[in-house]
């Protein structure tokens, strides 16, 4: 085992064990706003400049590189607006909660260092409405920061230097976690996905203006990344994933836990079996297959624990980090149910918007319950099969969609690899005289 | 549309396809012949690629990809397959998901026929659903308003509804509501989808999900004959006008890129039901015993035949020509017929009788020279990007429905800044730039400070109710803008204070063309908002004092016309106002009224009795015996709407025809072969035998019309616009003055609505109940001064009558203004407003 | 329960006040509604309206697509049961079975004495914590059968120490006037000031 330990290179969770670490004395007393001062020494563009050299990848779900992405704000468009992504309901995701509850001023201080370098007049702290806790701390810190001088008018003091942080709680809909049902819901709105192009908020967002949204954990990278450099921040983890990333790690492990891990260095075997992370699997238990990176991710299998937690290796495999959620099964679990489950929260949490994920995930999703209860038919397996095909064709990854955004084809994730891999599972539910028949008639393609 | 400027490469289906830079890949497949099915696609609203049905294959250069073509602009070598096997696989899938939920109830569905859904699952649709699970279930239709009942089972959530009533209507009061699949359309509970669009959310479902009352289980489409043309409003909206069994069943708006866009007000769609109704004259009536003489004596109307009508009518005529001379014979109304009716009318009035006091306008419109003297407008110039458009007018959403949707749209969408120049709100200000809301009868105050610039000069900082400021900033935004088209809506923003006003408003405005038209810039230009269908028709056709046929006053003209006619009139005549005058003082001895109703409809409700009273023999023709007609000695069963040919000419001057699709009811005839036929009576004869004779001589003797041939007319798109005019505007000079209000007083603004006490609206049953009474609105500063609570009961005195009314609190009204309904049943504004007078004070008492 | 009181509506217009488009507001303010209601009624829900320039159509359009947003009464407490993946493998089911019969009410209802609504929800994210739920959105977790027995019995003697439902947050932001930076409004803005400066002026003043 060549992980490190978990002491070592904690960038954003070191203030975990800090009983105040969430309070501003706390915060500054830990080295707190460092981050933010040595910004506000520096030209804008090199603040920029150093998250672009820290090669920082998104911590939300896509993995696009944040440096790049604050790069297609389209020039002399203004205002421009900071959203932060605190919507975190990817199911196995549990990190930037924990990052709000307890290190409420890091997000503050990164959120301020975003706008110092972007020239973004106004933040917006979308935090997911379930969070009680997560949004009286936001609140505290914020209140704390504003009577300190560290947001609002004038920061530390500077004269050119405002920026008003805008908390913000949402009410429950999975699908606000994509960015742009992320500013219709921040408008008011329904939180419906929009169309692409354009690609990017950041071209046309918030109020139809240039938006960067950035996720809690991304931002909570930026007080380190400027006190310490891009480059220290690069030399840390895989050289295409650089710095640490948080994993939380459920389901059927010894120790389910939340860790903080070098980025691409470490394996899905280490973060899973190591004693020092989540222990291995529960006692006389053996692995059946795990999700690596949240419910949306195809499902992943004994022979690729020794994939690095590394982006490119991971999609190469088939699949995705996506928000750091590793979900472990063990010989125990029931795959249909566990299939029918992941696709339950697809269907309840489709937002309607277009056909093929409002009709197709919900169809998905009643079909796999018939098949729960005994009623499944031989022709049913084949034509889960062909509904996924219609709102992801060629069922494949990464994934092609019939519909605007991802969250109908990540429906199709855990049945194309519960089916592929567990196909006598589901035909065991099947009525034993159904089981005989061929699977050949009505599934027509 | 103007061309494009550049054309984009395309590829569709093996084919090349020149498109216009920024345009949908659907759109320029469909102008190519390749129809890409959709469902939530609309080419009139913006896309949201919601249904998926429309994705196909494109390539950009990086291979084919599924996209949906409804969001998807053309670039330059882009290659589209509709019919690639990934292609047809998507659109089979989506089809199968939208009929997962979708009831099989085509048989008793009003869209069933013409439905697009199942067009396509007759296309393309699989042949048995592979879907065994229990569909969704709703109550089955919910009524969305009086008027639009919604099957939430049918609706596939296109969102077509809902974009309509927030982007096109702006009355964002059907929304979806809850999520995913149990995501449904909806109102907010007891507050109804009150618009007076909602007609138009029916006809845009692309399922049967939205259905409307009045055409509900009436008819299946393929039973309706259906036939192209125009409805006769002031916009000249665009229909198709759809029958069955010799009965007009439905309206359906035309996409017409001049005018309406496809849409049509409520108002308009469901009148065809007055149409129907057993109210219609069918035959002619007389007074008395049909042989007999005339009959003072209040004895029934009794039916007749048309040669005992006509030979009532003409005997009436030619004794008063030749006891009275020609003078003694007025004409009021014609504001609704064709183009051939007032011409034929035109022709026996001026040309036959021999009188000018002709007039289509119940003196509550604006004189002619207003509208045929001042640079005219279209609709697209109006609302042509980046343009200015003024708005001296009427409520354009109360009182021109689609052309408040245009205006809407321009000012929302393309960049249109809106300056308002009424005495309070309209549907629109929410979107203006400016609004110059000013105290009732001084606009022209206010427009001589925006053309002059000279916005110091004010003492206390106020023009004409307006703050100074506000009139600079928006002069200094149409200097701005100066390049673009600036374009005056004109009409008359109140009945409550004299039209001199607005005369006067729009000569200090026309003052703006010698400022705005140096180097080449389009300038400025009018566009008239008057009331009553084809009231420009009517102007073009000389029913107005002192006017012939073509745009020509009687001085100009009268030579073109008596070689035509045989002679015209040797002096010119009065106008409404003074007609009803002459009648009310025993000097009018047949008073032929055309499709008018003095006695419902004309402003000073005394004078129109008084007439009535003291006409000699009045003859009517209409197809309701309305209030006046019921006074006629003769009536004439005419022919409406559909019920004849003949063509109609619109605010911006544009002549598009009306076809006849229905027999009229009985014996009832087209105004212009009753007009003829009179005519003949008197020894005179038109030779006419069909519309298209009318239009002919039209065509050949008014000079503004000459050489706008029908076949011309018809081959054209939006048809032809008249452009020519020998009218010069003449505002009266000095303008009137304006009187002081006093500190204790409000002063009135009268203005209609859009379902008032009129007649098709109140023969429309599903109509009628939309009209309500009048309520007296205020200024909510205003209440304290003048002593009562919003929502009371208070007692309204005028110069001119006194009235109990509720009063309520409305923001759009401005302070010392008081707003009051116009032609409302029951509690009207007429009952208040001093004909005497050039401005109406109220003052407000506690009961 | 009605429309907004005078306490809620000064925090309502408080929050209006951050954003540059009023709309923005509105879940924050339903939030508001349901705190002062424990649900969200129509009548606020039309008073929401006027405040922030909507139709109530619209607003029970953004209302109901959100599901912590109730718009009928429930119990004083919402218990949320994660049924959620992680949850699910280490007995969701079973918690939510135990809770059926224990309350007597089926996932989405409401015990007799108004005390209760028992939901069966989404990811709530306490994953390593399974399986877990939260009372009126608050922890419990790594909940056992008899966890879940000793949470009734202290929410029904209201020992709990959870907030009746509605209320979130126990701390509110507060901007200060002197503090408060300006919202950033659509239109008219101009480059921010900062992003015209060079290290060596910021040096030089720092």
């Amino acid at each position: 085992m060549n992980a490190p330990a978990p002491s070592d290179l904690r960038i954003i969770t070191s203030r975990f064990d800090t009983d105040d670490g969430h309070t501003l004395a706390g915060y500054e007393r830990t080295g707190g706003y460092g981050g933010l001062r040595r910004a506000l020494a520096m030209a804008p563009a090199d603040v920029h400049g150093e998250v672009r050299a820290a090669s920082l990848l998104g911590r939300g779900g896509a993995g696009f590189p944040a440096g790049v992405k604050w790069g297609f704000c389209p020039p002399e468009v203004w205002p421009r607006y900071l959203v932060v992504n605190g919507d975190e309901s990817e199911p196995g995701t549990y990190k930037d909660r924990l990052l709000m509850e307890r290190d409420p001023h890091q997000l503050l201080e990164g959120c301020l260092i975003a706008c110092y370098a972007l020239g973004l007049s106004q933040c917006f702290l979308y935090v997911r409405g379930e969070m009680a806790h997560a949004q009286e701390r936001l609140a505290a810190a914020l209140n704390e920061a504003y009577d300190a001088g560290y947001v609002g008018a004038n920061v530390l003091g500077a004269e050119d230097f405002s920026v008003d942080i805008t908390l913000h709680w949402g009410a429950g809909a999975y699908i606000v976690g994509e960015e742009t049902a992320l500013i219709e819901s921040l408008e008011g709105n329904r939180g419906m996905p929009r169309l692409k192009p354009p690609y990017f908020p950041a071209s046309i967002g918030l109020y139809g203006k240039p938006t960067i949204v950035n996720n809690v954990e991304t931002l909570s990278n930026l007080p380190w990344i400027v006190a310490n450099g891009g480059a220290a921040f690069a030399a840390m983890g895989a050289e295409s994933s650089t710095g640490t990333r948080v994993f939380a790690v459920s389901g059927h492990v010894a120790a389910p836990g939340v860790f903080e891990v070098p980025f691409g260095t470490t394996t899905f075997r280490d973060i899973i079996f190591d004693p020092r992370y989540a222990g291995g699997m529960r006692p006389g238990r053996t692995l059946k297959t795990f999700i690596p990176g949240g419910a949306s991710a195809p499902w992943f299998f004994e022979e690729q624990l020794d994939l690095p937690l590394e982006k490119a290796a991971v999609d190469k495999a088939g699949s995705m980090l996506g928000s750091g959620a590793i979900v472990v099964m063990d010989d125990t679990t029931d795959v249909v149910e566990a299939c029918h489950n992941v696709v339950r929260f697809f269907a309840r949490e489709s937002c309607g918007k277009c056909t093929p994920c409002r009709e197709g995930t919900s169809w998905l999703e009643k079909i796999l319950s018939r098949i729960l209860a005994g009623q499944g038919r031989p022709q049913d397996l084949d034509l889960l099969m062909d509904v996924c095909d219609n709102i992801s064709p060629g069922v494949s990854w990464p994934p092609r969609q019939t519909t605007i955004c991802p969250l109908g084809p990540s429906a199709v994730s855990p049945i194309a690899s519960a089916l592929e891999r567990f196909r006598a599972d589901f035909e065991a539910y099947l009525p034993a005289t159904a089981v005989s028949v061929t699977t050949a008639s009505g599934a027509a393609p | 549309m103007s061309e494009p400027e550049t054309v984009v490469n395309i590829t569709v289906n093996g084919r090349p396809v020149q498109a216009a830079p920024g345009e949908w890949v659907i759109a320029a497949a469909e102008r190519a012949g390749v129809y890409i099915p959709h469902f939530c696609y609309h080419p009139r609203m913006k896309s949201v690629g919601m249904c998926r049905m429309c994705i196909v294959d494109i390539d950009t250069g990086r291979g084919p990809a599924l996209q949906p073509s409804c969001m998807v602009a053309v670039s330059e070598g882009m290659v589209v397959d509709t019919a690639s096997e990934q292609t047809r696989k998507a659109q089979d899938g989506v089809l199968e998901f939208l009929l997962l939920n979708h009831p099989l109830d085509c048989p008793v569905c009003d869209k069933g026929g013409e439905c697009p859904l199942q067009d396509q699952t007759m296309a393309y649709g699989p042949g048995e659903s592979r879907f065994v699970e229990e569909k969704r279930h709703y109550e089955k239709p919910i009524p969305v308003n009086s008027l639009v009942y919604l099957d939430r089972e049918r609706c596939i959530l296109c969102d077509r509804c809902t974009r309509f009533a927030d982007e096109v209507a702006g009355d964002p009061l059907i929304t979806f509501q809850d999520r995913g699949d149990q995501t449904q359309v909806n109102t907010f509970p007891d507050l109804p989808f009150s618009s007076y669009f909602s007609g138009n959310t029916v006809q845009i479902c692309p399922v049967g999900a939205l259905t409307a009352v009045p055409y509900r289980f009436k008819a299946r489409p393929w039973d309706l004959a259906e036939v192209e043309s125009t409805y006769p409003n002031p916009m000249g909206d665009r229909v198709v006008v759809q029958a069955s069994r010799d009965q007009v069943l439905r309206y359906q708006g035309v996409d017409s890129d001049a005018v309406n866009w496809g849409w049509l007000t409520d108002k308009d769609r469901f009148a065809f039901e007055a149409a129907a109704s057993d109210l219609r004259l069918a035959a002619p009536l007389v007074r008395g015993t049909p042989l007999g003489q005339p009959d003072h004596s209040g004895r029934e109307l009794v039916e007749a035949t048309w040669g005992q009508a006509l030979g009532r009518a003409a005997d009436a005529i030619q004794s008063a020509v030749a006891d009275k001379g020609p003078q003694s014979v007025a004409v009021l109304g014609g504001a609704r017929l064709t183009n051939e009716d007032q011409y034929a009318w035109a022709r026996l009035a001026k040309g036959v009788i021999g009188t000018d006091h002709v007039d289509a306008q119940l003196d509550d419109g604006l004189p002619a020279d207003a509208v045929l003297g001042l640079p005219r407008a279209t609709v697209n110039r109006a609302c042509s990007p980046g343009g200015t458009v003024i708005l001296l007018a009427p409520d354009p959403k109360e009182e021109q429905g689609t052309l408040y949707l245009r205006l809407r749209h321009a000012v929302a969408n393309d960049g249109v800044q809106l300056i308002e120049l009424t005495p309070r709100a309209t549907g629109l200000s929410r979107l203006a730039s400016f609004r110059l809301h000013h105290r009732p009868g001084e606009a022209a105050a206010v427009a001589a400070a925006l053309v002059g610039g000279d916005t110091e000069a004010a003492a206390d900082g106020d023009i004409g109710g307006v703050p100074a400021a506000a009139v600079a900033a928006a002069a200094a935004a149409i200097a701005d803008r100066a390049d673009q088209p600036v374009t005056v809506v004109l009409g008359r923003p109140s009945l409550a204070e004299s039209a001199d006003f607005t005369v006067a408003a729009a000569d200090e405005l026309a003052r703006f063309a010698n400022l705005l038209s140096a180097g080449g810039r389009p300038g400025i230009a009018f566009l008239p908002v008057l009331h009553r269908g084809n009231v420009m028709g009517a102007l073009d056709m000389g029913l107005a004092p002192g006017l012939l046929p073509g745009r020509i006053s009687l001085a100009d003209g009268g030579p073109v016309l008596a070689e035509a006619w045989g002679s015209v009139p040797t002096a010119s005549g009065a106008g409404a106002r003074g007609i009803l005058q002459a009648a009310a003082e025993g000097r009018v001895e047949v008073l032929i009224l055309l499709g008018a109703d003095p006695l419902g409809d004309f402003p000073d409700q005394k004078l129109a009795a008084e007439a009535l009273d003291g006409a000699g023999t009045i003859v009517a023709s209409d197809l309701f015996l309305n209030p006046s007609a019921l006074r006629a000695h003769v009536v004439f069963p005419a022919a409406g709407f559909a019920e004849r040919q003949g063509t109609h000419t619109n605010l911006e001057g544009r002549i598009t025809s009306q076809r006849q699709v229905v027999t009229p009811p009985g014996t009832a005839r087209a105004d212009w072969a009753i007009a003829a036929g009179l005519a003949g009576r008197l020894g005179a004869d038109f030779g006419f035998g069909a519309a298209e004779d009318v239009w002919d001589e039209i065509s050949r003797v008014a000079p503004s019309h000459r050489g706008l041939v029908l076949e011309a007319i018809d081959a054209a798109d939006d048809g032809v616009v008249a452009t020519d005019s020998s009218i010069s505007f003449a505002p009266p000079r000095p303008a009137t003055p304006v009187p002081p209000v006093d500190a204790y007083s409000l002063r009135l603004v009268a203005a209609r609505r859009m379902y008032d006490r009129g007649t098709l609206v109140q023969h429309a049953p599903s109509l009628a109940g939309l009209a309500s009474p009048a309520v007296l609105a205020l200024n909510p500063y205003d209440f304290d001064r003048v002593g009562v609570e919003p929502g009371a009961d208070v007692r309204v005195i005028s110069s001119a009558g006194e009235m109990d009314t509720p009063v309520v609190a409305d923001p759009g009204v401005p302070r010392g203004t008081a707003a009051f309904g116009y032609n409302h049943p029951d509690r009207d504004a007429r009952d208040l407003v001093d004909p005497e007078a050039v401005v109406t004070d109220l003052r407000v008492q506690t009961r | 329960m009605a429309r907004l009181n005078p306490g809620s509506l000064a925090i309502a217009q408080e929050i209006i006040s951050r954003y540059p488009v009023a709309r923005s507001a509105l879940i924050p303010l339903l939030h508001l509604a349901q705190e002062q209601d424990g649900h969200v009624t129509e009548e606020a829900m039309a008073h929401i309206a006027e405040l922030v320039g909507v139709t109530p159509a619209e607003v029970m359009g953004t209302c109901s697509f959100y599901e912590m947003l109730k718009r009928e009464p429930v119990g004083e407490y919402m218990v949320n049961i994660c049924n959620g993946i992680s949850c699910h493998l280490l007995g969701s089911s079973e918690l939510i079975h135990h809770a059926e019969a224990t309350l007597g009410v089926r996932p989405g209802g409401t015990t007799d004495d108004g005390k209760i609504t028992l939901e069966a929800v989404e990811c709530i994210a306490a994953c390593t914590e399974a399986p877990c739920l939260q009372v009126n959105y608050r922890y419990r977790n790594r909940v056992s059968t008899a966890d879940f027995d000793q949470l009734v019995d202290d929410l029904r003697a209201g020992t709990a120490g959870v907030a009746p439902h509605g209320k979130l947050a126990k701390v509110r932001q507060h901007i200060g006037d002197e503090r408060r930076a300006g919202v950033a409004v659509p239109d008219g803005q101009a480059q921010p000031a900062w992003l015209a400066r060079n290290p060596t002026d910021a040096e030089s003043g720092s």
